[in-house]
């Protein structure tokens, strides 16, 4: 009897008579100040969000906060005067040395400030986490109130590797004292558009 | 005598012995609590999600076979290469013979409780491993040569300066750091390196959905995307209890995790895994370990719901007056008290007496798990198997013997109240547990049968 057999006869055995699924339909968000509040809680956990009017309005603040020589990289070809467009790499450690990566988001969450990025944004899977900071791009209209909503937007969509990002990577190990840049990155700018 | 062999109440006593340093955790995780009291009170259908959590993982382990053929099924469709282990040495020879065939003798890891469960880090390192852990509190630990005291906070034991002392001695960092900043900077750079230079990484899992066979790790720290991403092998080992149905219901236990764990509304990182890069190789090692037992145990398979929080531990009174160590096994605190029993019932007989059945760990937990009779029915179940330890044993008898009769009853009675009145030295001394830390109370004059009978 191989493991897989022992176990799944052993489940088998012991699980106790089948339970139905709960319906879950009713949990919703408020939809009300929902821009507000998406601001405001990320913003709380480290964020910070930068409402704009259009590309432009990005790639000028890439140019203020970052210097010529460092490694700028988006996968967005609106921001390739402001940062080098990405080209694909063998492995993610071809990215180690990248300062800023700016990506595009597919949407917001209100209740917790996550942008939900899946991997045909990234690039590479590894740029929103080796990058030193990140930054993403995507429209105020298209944020919702709660997880619920989050995952009813996602449904059954397909990829390979998908996921929420919500502000800088960051720990509390010693003692309890919120330090941010863990691993990932030191910081997360919110471009909001429109 | 190894740490093994001590009880949880001999290792609460060394803890203890430090007493600024109970206080000082005891308030630290009380404060932990507090900030999820916040987060929770903000969701006016927090108790319609912990119930909806609850009848999911009801549903799931009523049909876990059935989840468990369907899991399998998606994943190896996503290009995930699916192993089975039955036990933890199964899991382990699993893990060792992937990094053999890579050609590579070291390892990343981000945090994953069932590794501890299966104490993998000791096998890999037995077989010529090295396995550095990659969570910052998990690689204190492990510099320290100590196992995690929480499942959520691993040092949460350590003071800074010991932290600094550690860093300075192993990664070479200045001597007497503390800034939890500077600490956090130095460990950076060093994990950085390793996640570099690894060539296989292995995470936890969180949950996994049946119906898309993908996976999701949820870390602040992004250490586990590190070394995934950046590995040519990602193993991913999961117990077969953390499977849920649908990828909706994700927006169930998301909410819940973090706002139970720490008060944040969300962790920073929730990745989801579906199939691996072009060129990578996607192991998932599904673990049973005691588990299939535990769903057989109908009083005791409410446990397999955990969604391993920690919400518990930080509300439990005598978790935070006796740290995690003090409960000798993977997992501490109430929830470990009902999972290891489970697993070595004579080797843990200890721990489901480790509690004041106060109930606030039930009352906190997120999936609505009956955490404190839980811990009480163990101690039936414990007692009847005879793992009861002897001095309680004669103890229970004595008191059945006396509960059981009147006439003894009363002249017991009587004999303690003259023993503390004339004879207060007789039980004052170290030879009574109920002495330690307490002084006993002042005897009553007469029993309340003898002041009825003067005064009906």
């Amino acid at each position: 009897m191989t493991d897989r057999e022992k176990i799944l006869a052993a489940v088998a055995q012991n699980q106790p008579e089948s339970s139905p699924l709960p319906n879950i339909s009713f949990f919703k968000g408020d939809e009300a100040g929902i821009v507000e509040k998406y601001i405001n809680v990320l913003t709380t956990i480290g964020g910070q969000v930068i409402q704009v009017s259009g590309y432009d309005d990005i790639a000028a603040w890439i140019t203020e906060h970052y210097s010529a020589d460092q490694r700028l990289i988006t996968a967005l070809p609106d921001l390739k005067t402001a940062a080098k467009l990405f080209e694909p790499v063998t492995t993610g450690h071809e990215l180690a040395d990248v300062d800023l990566a700016v990506i595009r988001g597919h949407f917001g969450v209100a209740e917790n400030g996550a942008i939900w990025i899946t991997e045909e944004l990234m690039g590479h899977r590894s740029l929103p986490f080796i990058a030193q900071h990140v930054a993403v791009v995507f429209n105020k209209s298209d944020i919702v109130p709660t997880m619920h909503e989050a995952y009813l937007r996602i449904g059954e969509t397909e990829y390979g590797f998908g996921t929420f990002i919500s502000g800088p990577s960051k720990t509390a190990d010693i003692e309890q004292s919120l330090v941010l840049g863990a691993h990932g990155a030191r910081s997360m700018t919110v471009f909001l558009l429109g | 005598m190894t740490s093994e062999a001590k009880d949880h109440a001999q290792l609460a006593d060394i803890f203890n012995k430090d007493e600024a340093r109970v206080d000082w955790h005891d308030e630290t995780l009380w404060w932990v609590r507090a900030k999820r009291d916040k987060a929770v009170h903000q969701l006016p259908e927090w108790e319609e999600l912990r119930e909806a959590a609850s009848q999911i993982k009801h549903n799931v382990l009523s049909n876990l076979n059935s989840y468990l053929i369907q899991f399998e099924a998606q994943a190896q469709a996503n290009g995930i290469t699916v192993h089975w282990a039955a036990d933890g040495a199964e899991h382990n020879r699993i893990v060792h013979e992937l990094i053999k065939a890579e050609g590579v003798t070291r390892m990343v890891k981000s945090k994953s409780m069932l590794t501890e469960e299966c104490h993998l880090n000791e096998y890999l390192a037995d077989n010529g491993i090295e396995v550095i852990d990659s969570d910052l509190g998990e690689r204190i630990v492990q510099l320290a040569k100590e196992p995690p005291s929480h499942i959520v906070l691993p040092c949460i034991h350590k003071k800074k300066e010991e932290i600094g002392d550690l860093f300075h001695e192993h990664l070479g960092t200045p001597a007497n750091l503390s800034d939890p900043q500077i600490l956090t900077e130095a460990a950076r750079v060093h994990l950085r390196d390793t996640f570099l230079t690894r060539k296989v990484a292995l995470t936890g899992v969180n949950f996994a959905i049946a119906e898309t066979g993908e996976f999701v790790v949820c870390t602040n720290e992004g250490n586990a995307d590190m070394g995934a991403h950046l590995a040519n092998v990602h193993i991913a080992s999961m117990g077969i209890e953390k499977l849920i149905p649908q990828r909706k219901h994700l927006g169930i236990f998301l909410r819940l995790l973090t706002r139970s764990a720490t008060g944040q509304p969300i962790t920073t990182y929730s990745s989801h895994f579906k199939k691996p890069r072009p060129g990578q190789q996607m192991h998932l090692v599904l673990v049973d370990n005691g588990r299939t037992v535990q769903l057989g145990r109908e009083d005791f398979r409410n446990s397999l719901k955990c969604i391993r929080c920690g919400a518990c531990m930080n509300t439990c009174p005598v978790y935070r007056r006796s740290g995690g160590h003090s409960y000798h096994t993977a997992v501490a605190g109430p929830i470990g008290s009902i999972l290891a029993p489970n697993l070595d019932m004579k080797k843990y007989a200890d721990l489901p007496f480790a509690s004041t059945l106060c109930g606030s760990c039930t009352n906190v937990c997120p999936v609505k798990i009956n955490i404190h009779e839980q811990l009480y029915k163990w101690r039936q179940v414990i007692v009847q198997e005879g793992h009861a330890p002897a001095l309680k044993k004669v103890s229970m008898q004595a008191m059945t013997w006396t509960l059981g009769s009147p006439s003894v009853y009363r002249a017991a009675g009587k004999m303690g109240r003259w023993v503390m009145k004339y004879a207060p030295f007789a039980i004052n001394n170290g030879f009574n547990p109920w002495y330690k830390q307490r002084d006993m109370p002042e005897p009553p004059k007469e029993s309340f049968g003898e002041w009825y009978r003067k005064n009906r």
